[in-house]
């Protein structure tokens, strides 16, 4: 991957709303990769929590939309329990989902889920999949 | 017949495991001589001390055997013993049967490690039954410091001697003192200007009734030995008179012509007559020789013409000043490697690739720039800076193995100042490591990151060009497993801290030691960091390897601890363990002479009572001897015989084998 570096994407506007939808100072990140770690699901993940983190403070945004890393983070914020800097990777990741959301480019529509399996699935998942998967 | 007592040491198993020290022991009591013997777990410790000291009294004996570990660990412990029990300390000898023997050998049935500790132990008894006792030497002290270098570590060293009430010295190449110090705009991590917190101890220096300084100055030749050094020193002609110059700088006002200005590293000019910086001290200025016409050609003169004093003098001449020194400190500093090396970085083919010590100035608010940040090429305020980390540095093909240690540290302070200077501007920071170990360093180095917004990218720079009049700096982020390229108005270079060219005659003049890199050595690394193995000359600042401010003036104070201490005594005591020339054999071949690495042997002649020669012979100067025997392999009519180890004594040693 070659990147062209420059002011206007690392300080640029995509960066700063995230940065202001999710609260989080991407700058603190140092890179100890104990988030991509401990994170139960990084294996599933095209881009681990901790490049998440590299990617956007180099400003590459759409490196991290293309992945399905956002898609895949269960939030459990065992990234945020264990980061010696105090980073949510899962509060950026909640953030660039609902970036996403509201755009209208999540993955799935409720009429999209075939009635059998919203009978069956329990209360709970179907609740933390409309939050977290339905814009 | 001596009375022997031989102690044979456990070291709690690291002896005992391979050695059967009580059988040591009871083969030695069998010997002629010995009187009494026995093993002990720890002969080091406080009761195994006593024990021995109440064994030398209840047996009356003459002389000891310690077997134990290596003399460099116990041997002043147990001479110490045994002079408290009566003894003279020379008539006590250690046998290394620790690191010689027991650590070398496996073998659990013992057999190896005793038999071997015997035979060295007996050996040792030849030595000590032909020992003579010997007397420690006492030398007197002359009360005064010389300083060599004038930089923070030198000026801290001399402030704390001249506070303590000793004369000093203090020598420096440039014709103003503050070193390299003096070129830094801020320091971290407090950011306080470099300016501000160095010039009061400059002048503190200049004013301080203890400290003589001598500026533009260079150590010619050193003699001598600790206490009594003789060292000469080369005033270089400044052509200004310093006693009547008042420095109210009117000559450097009128003078017509410019050259390079060596402080400023080639960023600006200054006059043929200067001083180097404003806050000079002594605030006297230099004519720069080679380059005045007056002095090459006998044209101008406009700053003779203009001095009210009349101090200006064409005709000047390099001065010798010899002065005596009971110890020398040596802080000669550092230097950058040349930026000429790093053609890689662009450095040569675009203007705008500069070193660290450069941006310092152009950051510095006395610089050619009063403190904004412009570039070389055309003075624009540069919209992006590439800083590049370990440029020689941690390079084994191309530069030095070491880290220089300051580079992670003023580099973010350079991001810093220019975050502060250029609102917008963008910094990159190619590194392979961030090392900001150190008081409040880590948190100065994520200050830099998180809030002035520096991008640090890790990984190395692989190459600079030109590309519509921007520089392109292409390099690789491992973070992001990805090649970046970034668009800069400049580069700057984190280049490597070296020695001093010239640092390696120095060491020779001083006789003390120096690594690859030639930086000076220090006694012990950790344990004795500001001596050298020349008695009485101490160490200082980066002339003995990367380091940072707070280090340097620590050690400064450090050197003048250790002189204080030594000249808090009137007359200071050595080793007896030195070369004696028999003068009855002696042909004054002089081949001793050539072969002392000290410079410890001296010509001397026999006279009779009329004054005349009779004959000439070598003699060994005990203040300097520092026993190492090198004389005696060198003696063809085998008159020299080091006191101690005798070639009597050796040779019994050897027989006993």
């Amino acid at each position: 991957m070659k990147i062209r570096l420059s002011g206007a994407d690392i300080d640029g506007p995509r960066v700063k709303h995230i940065e202001r939808v999710t609260g989080e100072d991407l700058k603190h990140c140092y890179q100890c990769g104990k988030c991509s770690a401990g994170c139960p699901v990084s294996y599933l993940m095209e881009v681990p929590p901790s490049r998440v983190m590299r990617l956007l403070q180099l400003g590459r945004v759409d490196d991290v939309e293309a992945a399905n890393t956002m898609w895949v983070c269960v939030g459990c914020v065992q990234c945020y329990a264990r980061c010696p800097k105090g980073c949510s990777v899962a509060s950026v990741l909640e953030g660039m989902r609902q970036i996403q959301l509201r755009k209208g480019t999540g993955p799935t529509l409720i009429k999209d889920i075939p009635i059998p399996f919203l009978r069956k699935a329990p209360q709970q998942a179907l609740v933390c999949g409309f939050r977290k998967f339905v814009g | 017949m001596p009375r022997i007592g031989v102690f044979v040491c456990q070291c709690g198993n690291n002896i005992a495991a391979t050695v059967d020290t009580k059988k040591v022991a009871e083969e030695m009591l069998k010997l002629p001589g010995v009187v009494y013997t026995c093993d002990y777990k720890f002969m080091c410790s406080s009761p195994g001390q006593e024990m021995l000291k109440q064994t030398i009294k209840d047996n009356k004996l003459d002389s000891i055997i310690v077997a134990a570990c290596s003399p460099h660990m116990h041997e002043k412990t147990f001479r110490k013993a045994g002079e408290a029990a009566g003894l003279n300390p020379y008539r006590v000898e250690i046998t290394n049967i620790r690191e010689q023997c027991s650590w070398v050998h496996h073998d659990k049935t013992r057999a190896v490690g005793t038999v071997k500790s015997t035979d060295l132990t007996r050996m040792t008894l030849e030595r000590l039954k032909r020992n003579q006792p010997l007397n420690k030497i006492k030398i007197p002290i002359k009360k005064r410091a010389l300083v060599i270098g004038g930089g923070i570590a030198g000026i801290q060293a001399a402030l704390d001697i001249a506070e303590g009430g000793i004369e000093v010295v203090l020598v420096e190449r440039e014709p103003s003192i503050g070193g390299n110090m003096a070129r830094l705009s801020e320091t971290f991590p407090t950011m306080d200007c470099s300016q501000c917190i160095l010039t009061p101890k400059m002048v503190e220096a200049e004013l301080n009734e203890n400290i003589k300084l001598y500026t533009y100055s260079e150590v010619e030749k050193v003699d001598g030995y600790i206490g009594n050094f003789t060292v000469q020193i080369r005033k270089k002609a400044r052509y200004v008179d310093e006693d009547r110059c008042t420095g109210c700088g009117e000559c450097i006002e009128k003078c017509p012509f410019n050259a390079e200005s060596k402080f400023e590293l080639g960023l600006a000019k200054r006059k043929i007559i200067y001083t180097p910086f404003p806050q000079s001290v002594p605030n006297i200025p230099v004519i720069d020789a080679p380059n005045c016409p007056k002095i090459q050609k006998d044209k101008c003169g406009a700053c003779a013409v203009v001095c009210g004093p009349k101090c200006i003098d064409f005709k000047q001449e390099d001065k010798i000043v010899t002065e005596e020194f009971g110890a020398i400190i040596v802080a000669t500093g550092y230097d950058l490697m040349p930026n000429e090396r790093f053609g890689e970085y662009g450095y040569g083919r675009i203007k705008d690739v500069i070193n660290g010590m450069q941006f310092e100035r152009l950051a510095s608010s006395s610089g050619p720039t009063g403190g904004e940040i412009r570039r070389p090429s055309d003075g624009k305020v540069p919209q992006s800076i590439v800083f590049i980390q370990c440029v020689g540095s941690r390079d084994e093909q191309k530069g030095v193995s070491y880290c220089s240690k300051v580079c992670c540290m003023y580099t973010a302070k350079h991001t810093m100042l220019y975050n502060h200077k250029v609102h917008g501007g963008k910094s990159y920071v190619f590194y392979m490591d961030i090392r900001c170990a150190g008081k409040r360093y880590e948190e100065f180095v994520r200050r830099a990151i998180e809030h002035d917004g520096a991008m640090y990218l890790r990984g190395r720079v692989s190459r600079v060009y030109e590309k519509d009049g921007r520089i392109i700096v292409q390099g690789a982020d491992t973070l992001s497993n990805s090649q970046v390229e970034i668009e800069a108005d400049m580069v700057v270079m984190a280049t490597a801290l070296v020695s001093r060219p010239g640092a390696d005659s120095l060491a020779q003049k001083l006789g003390i030691g120096y690594d690859k890199y030639k930086f000076y050595n220090e006694y012990h690394p950790k344990l004795r960091p500001v001596e050298t193995v020349t008695a009485g000359i101490f160490l200082a600042g980066t002339c003995m390897g990367p380091m940072d401010i707070p280090d340097s003036v620590a050690q400064g104070s450090a050197t003048a601890s250790k002189v204080l201490a030594l000249f808090s005594a009137n007359e200071m005591t050595r080793e007896p363990i030195t070369a004696l020339v028999n003068k009855v054999t002696c042909n004054a071949c002089w081949d001793c002479v050539t072969a002392c690495p000290y410079s410890a042997i001296e010509r001397d002649a026999v006279k009779n009572r009329q004054g005349e020669v009779v004959r000439l012979l070598a003699k060994v100067n005990e203040g300097v001897c520092q026993g190492c025997g090198v004389c005696v392999a060198a003696c063809r009519s085998k008159s020299i015989d080091l006191k101690g180890y005798t070639d009597e004594q050796v040779f019994a040693a050897l027989a006993a084998f």
